[in-house]
């Protein structure tokens, strides 16, 4: 028999279905997969008690016919979604040994229509990050190294761990989030794909806040068509999330393969930004050939705000988290210090409860709003976003869809780039974007770097385009034939 | 109606004039929050009225309850008010252990309601009041913060959420209130409006209506320098004095206050802008924080929630459904019962009041009625210091008093008596009259039996009356002694004269 962590998620389900293998046989492979992984530490939480008694209860339904959408498919769960009855906590020490009586809208979809959880991802704390080194639980390893190079690789933030277990082979896929890339830049960092959806396409409920103007769900699979399933099952109109969009979920699996042909792709002149490196300059160029190849029209494009998105976006961002997080006070739930007052145990609970990146954000955001600063910062930061939104909706009157890199450069080294807050930053620099209009935007797996390592481009659709996402995507994924995977060491 | 009179208070320096903005905080009248499904019923255990998001549970987000938007709109009506289509939520960020949050969702920089204008109906002791005009600001909806409780425990506060989240409206006055009377009386009127339009309680006890009040003084002229201008540079700094949920501590808050401020200034000081509490047992008020102490709230749109959008048709129908306000009702009061302006301004001043007297007056002479309530009853409530709730005498009870009065089963004079009768406990008017033998003698038969003995015993008398006939009255008061007061005067009068050949 093939090894079953080995399949896509579409092969899994037709699997499945044609009950080539049982829910719990697929299970069992994959948690003897994550006990076998540890090392990588994308696992914060494993349940695979939990796990094999929803491969059961996924047994019996499909054996009385009454399969859901993800029937049987097992599936990794950024610790970011409230998982009711398993810890979360976000990866940070703040929320202690927080286990919510509550599950979020997201994973509730994921289980309504039979999907198997096996545990808790690993990732940034609060999704702050872009190497996934703020995790309280330490650093989540890439399963890709550089050729003949043994040192230890980021894969990337802040779904990190939902990455890394997708690429590994330890779920077939997994629940991520985005809030300025944090979906799209791990994805491109382990050779996998990953989807952010427009914004209120899928429920925030029951998913810790970062920045609430921001963050969206979406998820990172291994192809295309995969991401495509998980997508559609994620998202839903959601009652109890006011920024929710009312509006039906299409079924985008059938765009996946339907092809370029006649579609404008758009090239932003911005995005070919200084130093940007010749690798990832002839990854986008490649890019642009096979799309041509394909049928598609490439257009130039002008988005003249570009460069104002990532300021602009590490003061929205940390205003909305200064706000969101004030609520981790050590009053009802998660860790407390006590101190000999009031403000002292605030100060102790906070001081000890945030990791620094968190600490660093939270004064950011908080000096962004204060008094004073307000309009040279946050209004300002907004004003910008309606720029950059504008900019996109005047370029999508000339293209369907806009082609960038992912990210400006491959997976780095531990440590590389973390002495360092503003390089840091920079990874989000093709990514932010999307969040701050609002948009749909994928990152697709599309070649190697010269050192061995995965390289992504990045497809941006407009405001509910995520089915032209798919197209483009699944057009570069055909051309691209990527099929790499990490050589296993662990 | 008398004209509006200038409070003044006398310093060293000369006279002072105090200028007042009032901040009314009402909670909204819903049995959910304003932003989640928990109950927001008064006098559970507590925190077991506690959503997930009133908690601030991780992941948790805010979700806009419809009719609280309604119910501020219908406010917002009431008060004559601009109602804003666009409006906006923000968040006020603060840390303290009853805001699980770490910042309370209010409306900074869009409220939901404009500008408005509210006629305050003034009572001056002992004479006819006055009316004046109130600008209003603003009003907007904001959630309510959880309660501390510092006294369960020497050594620990403990936390109840019951109240987290529940829908307030913060109701905003322009500094148009010029003495304490008129802060009163303002709280009053919104309270009268509130309760009509049946979008808060109003019930001051329970805290559901509590008022902030700014206080400021000056020399007189500057108020109206900053009426022309619209500059405060014309006015004092101002104190602002928190959570008065009583009409008295209002006043004597305010009188302290403008005294204290008055007190500073001629001492050659400067007031300082700070928030202070009053203290009712020592009759002071207190600093509870100055501005330099005041926290930065670093107010921001709220991105879990959208702007408010409203339909301009959804604000028509709501102001198709507005009950009737007080200010309607002092008209209909004037029209319907031929009361004077300032009577149905007195009685319809609050929505009891007004309830009150629409069942004294149900069916009886309305004018009667209204005297007696303003007069009689209020008289008596006043110099007790007693609400209406706490009136010992109920409304039918009052309409039955009235109802005999009308009837000619007894006199006017008696009805005063059986009055304090009743105050007294002894029961239903008519009871005591039956008791008593109270009841008017309009039988002339037992009338002209009385009047023949005392033209009989009194020659002398009778023989000044034909001379100066106004000595009837001593015939008069004769007559009603001898009958124990009971003998209607009118027949009594009617008699003599033709006894007496007058």
């Amino acid at each position: 028999m093939t090894d079953l962590t080995a399949l896509t998620l579409a092969k899994a389900l037709d699997g499945l279905k044609s009950k080539q293998f049982s829910s719990v046989e697929l299970t069992q492979a994959f948690v003897s997969a994550i006990e076998g992984a540890r090392v990588l530490n994308a696992f914060i939480v494993e349940t695979p008690e939990k796990a094999l008694d929803m491969a059961r209860a996924s047994d019996a339904r499909r054996a009385k016919g009454k399969a859901g959408k993800l029937d049987g498919a097992p599936l990794g769960i950024k610790d970011l979604y409230c998982t009711k009855g398993v810890r979360t906590t976000a990866c940070s020490g703040i929320l202690g040994e927080f286990t919510p009586t509550y599950e979020s809208t997201v994973t509730q979809n994921l289980w309504d229509e039979g999907a198997v959880m096996l545990g808790k991802l690993n990732m940034d704390e609060f999704a702050m990050g872009s190497s996934n080194e703020t995790s309280r639980f330490g650093n989540v390893i890439n399963p890709w190294r550089r050729k003949g190079d043994n040192q230890g690789l980021t894969p990337g933030g802040s779904s990190g761990g939902s990455a890394a277990s997708v690429a590994a082979n330890l779920c077939l896929a997994a629940t991520a989030s985005d809030t300025g890339g944090s979906i799209r830049q791990p994805a491109a960092f382990t050779g996998t794909v990953g989807i952010k959806p427009t914004y209120g396409r899928a429920s925030r409920y029951g998913m810790v806040a970062f920045a609430s103007s921001l963050d969206q769900a979406g998820p990172i699979a291994k192809t295309v068509e995969d991401s495509a399933i998980l997508l559609e099952v994620m998202c839903s109109h959601d009652p109890k999330d006011s920024t929710s969009l009312d509006i039906k979920t299409p079924d985008w699996r059938k765009d996946v393969r339907k092809g370029v042909k006649g579609m404008k792709i758009g090239i932003p002149k911005e995005y070919r930004i200084e130093g940007l490196s010749e690798e990832i300059d002839a990854l986008w160029q490649q890019g642009i050939k096979w799309l041509k190849e394909a049928g598609a029209e490439i257009v130039d494009i002008s988005l003249p705000h570009t460069k104002y998105a990532l300021p602009a976006y590490y003061i929205v961002a940390p205003a909305e988290a200064s706000s969101n997080l004030a609520r981790y006070d050590g009053m009802r739930y998660g860790a407390r210090v006590e101190g000999n007052n009031l403000t002292g145990t605030y100060e102790g609970t906070r001081a000890s409860g945030f990791g620094k990146e968190v600490q660093r954000r939270l004064m950011i955001g908080t000096y962004v709003l204060s008094s004073g600063y307000y309009d040279a910062y946050y209004l300002r930061a907004q004003k910008v976003r309606t720029k950059i939104f504008q900019d996109f909706v005047e370029a999508f009157e000339k293209c369907d869809a806009i082609l960038t890199p992912a990210c400006p450069s491959p997976a780095f080294a531990f440590g590389e780039k973390s002495g360092d807050p503003v390089e840091m930053y920079l990874n989000d620099v093709f990514t932010v974007t999307a969040n701050l209009a609002g948009l749909p935007g994928i990152a697709v797996p599309a070649g190697l770097s010269a050192n061995g390592l995965p390289l992504g481009l990045q497809v941006i659709g407009k405001a509910l385009g995520e089915a032209a996402c798919f197209r483009v995507g699944g057009a570069l994924e055909d051309a691209a034939g990527f099929v790499a995977k990490p050589e296993r060491w662990w | 109606m008398t004209d509006r009179p200038t409070f003044r208070i006398k310093g060293d320096t000369g006279d002072w004039e105090v200028v007042m903005g009032l901040e009314i905080h009402a909670q909204v009248a819903s049995n959910a929050k304003l932003f989640s499904g928990a109950s927001t019923a008064f006098g559970s255990d507590p925190n077991c009225n506690v959503s997930l998001v009133d908690a601030a549970m991780p992941g948790m987000l805010p979700v806009i309850n419809k009719f609280c938007v309604e119910q501020a709109i219908r406010t917002g009506l009431g008060l004559k008010a601009q109602i804003n289509e666009y409006s906006r939520f923000d968040r006020k960020n603060y840390f303290y252990p009853d805001l699980p949050q770490g910042y309370q969702i209010s409306q900074f920089a869009h409220p939901i309601v404009g500008e408005g204008e509210i006629d305050v109906d003034v009572e001056v002791p002992g004479k006819e009041g006055y009316t004046f005009a109130c600008r209003i600001e603003r009003l907007h909806l904001e959630q309510d913060a959880g309660k501390s409780i510092h006294d369960m425990d020497p050594h620990a506060t403990y936390v109840d959420l019951n109240r987290s989240g529940v829908a307030l409206m913060e109701i905003v006055s322009k500094p148009d209130v010029r003495s304490p009377a008129e802060a009163a009386a303002y709280v009053k009127k919104l309270r009268a409006i509130v309760i009509a339009l049946g979008t808060c309680d109003g019930d001051m006890e329970k805290g559901n209506l509590r008022a902030d009040v700014n206080v400021s003084v000056c020399k007189p002229g500057q108020y109206e320098k900053f009426r022309e201008t619209g500059d405060f540079k014309h006015l004092g700094t101002r104190c602002e004095l928190k959570n008065m949920n009583s009409y008295r501590f209002i006043q004597q808050a305010i009188e302290y206050e403008a005294r204290r401020q008055i007190e500073i200034i001629e001492g050659g000081g400067k007031v300082d802008q700070e928030t202070r509490l009053f203290d009712p047992v020592k009759g002071e008020t207190r600093s509870m924080r100055s501005k330099e102490d005041a926290h930065d709230y670093r107010y921001f749109p709220d991105p879990d929630l959208l702007p408010l959008e409203l339909e301009k048709a959804w604000i028509e129908e709501i102001r198709k459904s507005l009950p009737e306000l007080p200010d309607q009702k002092r008209a209909r009061f004037e029209m319907d019962y031929g009361l004077s302006r300032y009577d149905a301004g007195v009685l319809t001043s609050d929505a009891d009041k007004a309830l009150f007297f629409e069942e004294v007056a149900k069916g009886r002479d309305a004018k009667l009625a209204a005297n007696w309530v303003t007069q009689e009853l209020f008289g008596y409530l006043n110099k007790e210091g007693l609400e209406l709730s706490q009136s010992p005498v109920s409304a039918s009870a009052l309409g039955g008093l009235i109802g005999l009065i009308s009837d000619n089963t007894i006199s006017g004079k008696i009805a005063k008596d059986v009055f304090a009768r009743m105050i007294a406990g002894e029961g239903e008017a008519a009871a005591i009259v039956e008791k008593h033998g109270l009841k008017q003698v309009t039988d002339t038969g037992a009338i002209e039996k009385v009047v023949d003995e005392i033209i009989a015993a009194n020659p002398e008398q009778v023989a000044k009356v034909k001379d100066k006939p106004q000595t009837l009255g001593w015939f008069v008061g004769q007559v009603m002694k001898a009958s124990g007061g009971k003998a209607n005067p009118q027949a009594v009068n009617d008699i003599l004269k033709a006894k007496l050949g007058i």
